[in-house]
This record gives structure tokens, C-alpha cells and sequence, in this order.
């Protein structure tokens, strides 16, 4: 295998026996360049899962610090790393599970000011943060950037994924046009989370994406994946681009970034 | 009067909006967005909007966490 050294033949050697991925397609995962927004419940999973698939250069941002809280779910980070960055002890784990992969850290907090030029690096994004606000301008400046970005949201027992594809598939503004009033929908904070949930949507995530760095599959654009881990169940929900969405419809209202601030969410989860 | 919700069917007795189906299940009108047969309904058609007979209703609720 051209591009593969003996020990990547063997670290990948059973995702390179599958006919979808092979030299080619583990040299196009380590070519991949992903972002991951947030180093909490959601990016735990899809990080160290992207990161154990040999994806070559994975960026993570997040202005927080590791909270003894956190560790119910958020899985890149341990007990002795309370009171640390969790961009740097997210990093250290990455690092440590593959030496193939570069993690670029960035601890700040998205803007309007710094989100274009983050993101403009990166081929997909993973929306992973823990608010609407968050949320709605990483998906503007994805729409903007025509950007690929794997959308996950969690709270209690539930989760919910798309796969934004701008210009082929509905945005997020396409399902939910503009964010909850402050304080309707609770964060996890306010409401609880099961650590699982984030688990298994963080994991589809990295699914997301790695099917998108290969070119392999069908993504979960178009249409809306929900999960309830109190019943196991999931659903699809298909959804249309919406012609009249502010931000990636016909005649868009939203030409320039703005952020919302939303009273209830200033803090994560 | 039989209907699909969320791809269960579930039985309700009397006609309702869709505003007031919303409402019957508990549900705070501004945490969601509804598909009626595969089609958007946009929140101030609400009001309007009667559930029929065999309607297909998506009601998916927003999740904001990512729990950082």
C-alpha cells in the first residue's frame, strides 16, 4: 500500500480490509481535515472515534475547563484532568490513542469575529456545543463557507443528527428556522443528560464524517435522525431544503454573521 | 379519528389545530417544529391548521445540548 507505512497497515489493517475504505480511502482519512466545536459529550466520541480512523488533522474548540461534572459523559477527559483546558486534555488523549493524527487546539470561544476564519482550514465541521446561539452561527458560517457540517443536539434521554450538505441538503435554519426563546428549552445543565445520549450521537457523528472523507455511503443529509435511549428508539424524519430558509434559500436575509445572545445560555452544560 | 405521530398511531376524539393537538400532548408550542404529510407547517399556520383523518404528523422537538 503506496502511501501507508508497515505499522498504519497494520493500526488500520481492519478498516483496510473492508472493500469501502482500503489504501485509498485510509489515505484520504489521513488526508482529512475535520473540526470539532466543542470538547464535551458530543466531541469526546467523535474525536477519539475520528481519531482512532486515522482522520490525518483534527481541530478542536473549546473555551472551557475540564469540570469534575463533565466526566459523567465526557469521555476524552479524566479525573486528573479537572481544572485543565479541555482543548489540552482532549488533545493529550488524541495524541496518546494515534500518533498519525495533528490536533490543533483552539481555546476560544466561536464568534462572528473568528468562526469563518476557524473553520475556512477544515474540509467538514462537527457541530458538537452545548448551545443554540452556538449553534445557528456555526451553521450560518458553514452555509456561508460551503462547508460540510455533521449537526448533533442533545438533552435528557434524546438526541438528534443531520448531515449538512450547503447548497445540496437543508440547513439547520431549513427544520428550525430560528432558535427556542430563551429559557423554553433547558440545557443540559438545567435538565439532565444521560451520558450515553451525546455517546452514541457523537459516535454517528464520526460515522457522518467518515463516510464523507471516503466518498462511501449515503449521508444523513435531507433527512433528520432522532434517538430516545429511554425507549431505543430511532427515527427518520425526512426534510426538505425550505426555498424561503433566512440563510440558504432562494432569496437569503441572512448575508452576514450575527450571533444571538441568548440570557439562559451564556454558560454550557 | 386515527392518526400518525412521531410513526406511531395514536387515536384522539375530537377534531383539533394543530396548535391544539400541540397543546393536548403537553407540549410547549415553542420548542418545535411540525411536518403535516411530509410537509412543513409553519408556525403562525398553527392556528389554522386542522389535523384531519389519517394526517401524518412529525414532531421534532429542538435539542440544544451538546453538553460541553
Amino acid at each position: 500500500m503506496a502511501g501507508l507505512s508497515e505499522s498504519q497497515v497494520e493500526r488500520y489493517s481492519r478498516q483496510l480490509i473492508l472493500p469501502e475504505v482500503g489504501g485509498k480511502g485510509q489515505e484520504k482519512l489521513l488526508r482529512g481535515r475535520v473540526l470539532v466545536v466543542g470538547a464535551g459529550g458530543l466531541g469526546s466520541p467523535a474525536a477519539y472515534y475520528l481519531a482512532a480512523a486515522g482522520v490525518g488533522t483534527i481541530g478542536l474548540v473549546d473555551s472551557d475547563s475540564v469540570d469534575l461534572s463533565n466526566l459523567q459523559r465526557q469521555i476524552l477527559h479524566a479525573s486528573e484532568d479537572v481544572g485543565r483546558p479541555k482543548t489540552e486534555s482532549a488533545a493529550e488523549k488524541l495524541r496518546a490513542l494515534n500518533p498519525d493524527v495533528t490536533v490543533n487546539t483552539y481555546q476560544t470561544r466561536l464568534g462572528v469575529e473568528n468562526v469563518r476564519e476557524i473553520i475556512k482550514d477544515y474540509d467538514i465541521v462537527v457541530d458538537a456545543v452545548d448551545n443554540f446561539a452556538a449553534r445557528y452561527l456555526l451553521n450560518d458560517a458553514c452555509v456561508m463557507e460551503g462547508k460540510p457540517m455533521v449537526e448533533a443536539g442533545v438533552l435528557r434521554f434524546d438526541g438528534l443528527l443531520m448531515t449538512i450538505l450547503p447548497g445540496e441538503g437543508p440547513c439547520y435554519r431549513c427544520a428550525f428556522p430560528d432558535p427556542p426563546p430563551p429559557g423554553a428549552v433547558p440545557s443540559c445543565q438545567e435538565a439532565g443528560v444521560i451520558g450515553v445520549a451525546p455517546g452514541v450521537m457523537g459516535v454517528l457523528q464520526a460515522n457522518e464524517v467518515i463516510k464523507l472523507l471516503l466518498g462511501v455511503g449515503r449521508p444523513l443529509a435531507g433527512r433528520i435522525l432522532t434517538f430516545n435511549a429511554l425507549n431505543c428508539e430511532f427515527q427518520e424524519i425526512e426534510w426538505k431544503k425550505n426555498p424561503d430558509c433566512p440563510v440558504c434559500g432562494d432569496h437569503p436575509t441572512i448575508r452576514e454573521l450575527s450571533e444571538y445572545h441568548l440570557a439562559c445560555e451564556v454558560r454550557g452544560d | 379519528m386515527k392518526l400518525t405521530v412521531n410513526g406511531k398511531t395514536e387515536e384522539i376524539d375530537q377534531v383539533m389545530t394543530v396548535l391544539e393537538y400541540i397543546r393536548f400532548k403537553g407540549i410547549d408550542p415553542r420548542t418545535v417544529v411540525v411536518q403535516k404529510n411530509g410537509e412543513v407547517i409553519k408556525r403562525d399556520h398553527w392556528e389554522k391548521e386542522v389535523v384531519r383523518e389519517n394526517d401524518r404528523l412529525e414532531i421534532l422537538r429542538m435539542v440544544g445540548g451538546g453538553s460541553f
